[in-house]
């Protein structure tokens, strides 16, 4: 198609063909699968998986907001026993990077799943540390250094696979909660996980969402998560994979300029389907456009 | 590669009853691709409405798809403004329809909005078939489902057209049995009809309805509980890829 080089190295010996991956929570390998070939892919990022099933929260738990939208699965997943049996198989059929998302309620829960996941073919993990901690009176692991750092530093341990720490923007200070998780070992950061939204229905006076708060995603929060971005990439060295609200080949090359080495696609995906080979054609037209030979070269073409 | 998203053009769009409209959409592929009780994913031209709509569809023709659909918000709503000849981008049909079986007397249970699936599904159906439908006010493809050979009852709540009541009611009024039930409409209604036809031992397929985000099994907002032998009794089916058709008797409800 062209002689861009698409390919990019993520941290911890990692190298993905290109820079297009799917964010946690809004990527299912088999029925992604029936909508494009998931061998376009640079990296296939499942959903968050922990130790045991979690039965996630009542419906609804899906709200469409202006440009955006909120969801409140809360992480139903079949636990990591069934993942490695019964999904990774499927996924690892595809000439793509598999990088696993961890979820824990607890630090010992992440650790379970990183020792398990290390001893499989998954390429990297991804440990999502804005699930509550239940040990805490259920303040997320990513809002506070100490607790991310704490996090970090344990499944460092017993991890032997490249670790992704995925940052909740839920937050004051984005760089210092970058800064300690890189302090204790992250290979690399993916930012930035949903904003805590809400939306109430003014005709039937109340939320719609049945768990009344939830993960507010899509284009409405582009702004903030390029910010972030941008913020953490002058803060720490690691390479960093951007996402929140990416829908174009465009908006890809937003975060890139603003310092990301990969990028995610999740809300837009699930408008539709085909959103992450769609946005990686058009982040390739857009670099033709300007003479980017590498993702090296528009990284660094920030005027400022 | 067996799903996609395609661009149709609107060849009727009208509307059939107090906001619910009748669109007409000519696309091969998704006509093809349809099967009855299936539903396609309709988008917006507005980029502030991010989800498409999953409606249910009506009836498939050769290179033609007809939907029925309430108007309930501002999607559809821009919807029933279109005019024949406008583009329309949809999937190709989602999820897992009815099945039909093999019965001499069917019953067609359908509430509201539920009853567009059940014009289909009609064409499929070998041996007798009855339908059962309820509505608030004003009745809708009754006379529809008449021309395809259904001997059709109505009952609405305020009894202006048809029986009083509801459809679990009508069929006991009028002592109708069938050998097999197939039903899609509110859950209420579902459930109520899913325990009548357990009491009486007869099958039936339910079209659920919960509220989705990608309607194509990626995004897990869409569950319902179904029957399990495991500790809880139950796990979480994806109405959108896993049904929206179950049987009742698998339905925890």
């Amino acid at each position: 198609m062209s002689k861009i080089d698409l390919s990019v190295n993520i941290g911890g010996g990692l190298i993905l063909d290109n820079p297009i991956t799917t964010a946690s929570g809004t990527f299912s390998p088999r029925e992604s699968s029936e909508f494009y070939d998931l061998n376009e892919l640079g990296a296939m990022i499942t959903k968050g998986i922990a130790n045991v099933p979690w039965e996630g929260n009542p419906t609804p738990r899906i709200a469409e907001t202006y440009g955006g939208m909120i969801n409140s699965v809360g992480l139903q997943n079949p636990g990591v026993d069934y993942f490695i049996e019964h999904e990774l198989p499927f996924a690892k059929q595809f000439n793509t990077k598999v990088i696993a998302n961890v979820a824990g309620r607890s630090i010992e829960d992440y650790c379970e799943v990183v020792e398990k996941l290390s001893e499989t073919d998954v390429d990297a993990l991804e440990v999502n540390i804005s699930c509550p901690n239940v040990k805490k009176g259920g303040i997320g692991f990513g809002v506070q250094c100490d607790l991310a750092g704490s996090v970090v530093k344990e499944v460092r341990r017993v991890s032997k696979k490249p670790l992704i720490i995925k940052l909740s923007p839920n937050v004051t200070d984005i760089t210092e909660i970058a800064k300690a998780v890189e302090a204790e070992g992250a290979d690399a950061i993916s930012l930035i996980n949903t904003l805590l939204g809400m939306k109430i229905d003014v005709h039937r006076m109340r939320p719609v969402i049945a768990n009344k708060m939830g993960g507010f995603s899509g284009p409405a929060i582009k702004p903030v998560a390029v910010r972030m971005v941008y913020q953490v990439r002058r803060a720490v060295n690691v390479p960093i994979i951007g996402l929140g609200g990416i829908m174009t080949g465009e908006d890809a090359a937003e975060f890139i300029l603003a310092g990301a080495d990969a990028i995610s696609v999740g809300t837009a995906a699930l408008v539709n389907p085909t959103a992450p080979v769609d946005i990686k054609r058009e982040l390739v037209e857009y670099m033709e456009r300007y003479g980017f030979k590498n993702l090296a070269e528009l990284r660094g073409a920030l005027n400022e | 590669m067996s799903k996609k998203v395609v661009l149709g053009k609107v060849l009727l769009n009208e509307m059939i009853e107090k906001d619910v409209y009748k669109m007409v959409i000519r696309q091969e592929e998704a006509a093809k691709s349809a099967a009855p009780g299936q539903f396609v994913n309709l988008y917006t031209k507005s980029e502030s409405m991010l989800l498409p709509r999953p409606i249910s569809i009506c009836e498939i023709g050769t290179d033609t798809l007809t939907l029925v659909y309430g108007v309930v918000g501002k999607g559809t709503k821009e919807f029933s403004s279109y005019n024949v000849g406008d583009a329309i981008k949809l999937t190709t049909a989602l999820g897992n329809g009815f099945t039909p079986a093999d019965a001499k007397v069917h019953i067609l249970v359908g509430g509201g909005i539920g009853v567009p699936p059940l014009v289909e599904l009609a064409k499929h159906l070998e041996g007798e078939k009855i339908a059962v439908i309820g509505f608030r006010e004003a009745p809708f493809l009754h006379e529809r489902l008449e021309e395809l050979g259904v001997k059709v009852y109505v009952a609405t709540d305020s009894g202006a057209h048809g029986f009083k009541g509801n459809v679990v009611e009508l069929m006991e009024e009028k002592g109708l049995v069938g050998d097999y039930y197939y039903s899609c409409g509110p859950k209420p209604m579902l459930r109520a009809l899913a325990a009548f036809c357990e009491a009486k031992g007869k099958p039936v397929q339910v079209s659920l309805e919960e509220r989705m985000g990608c309607g194509y099994g990626a995004c897990v907002g869409c569950v319902c509980k179904t029957k399990a032998a495991n500790e809880v009794g139950y796990e979480q089916k994806k109405v959108c890829k896993d049904g929206p058709v179950f049987l009742g008797s698998e339905v925890a409800w």
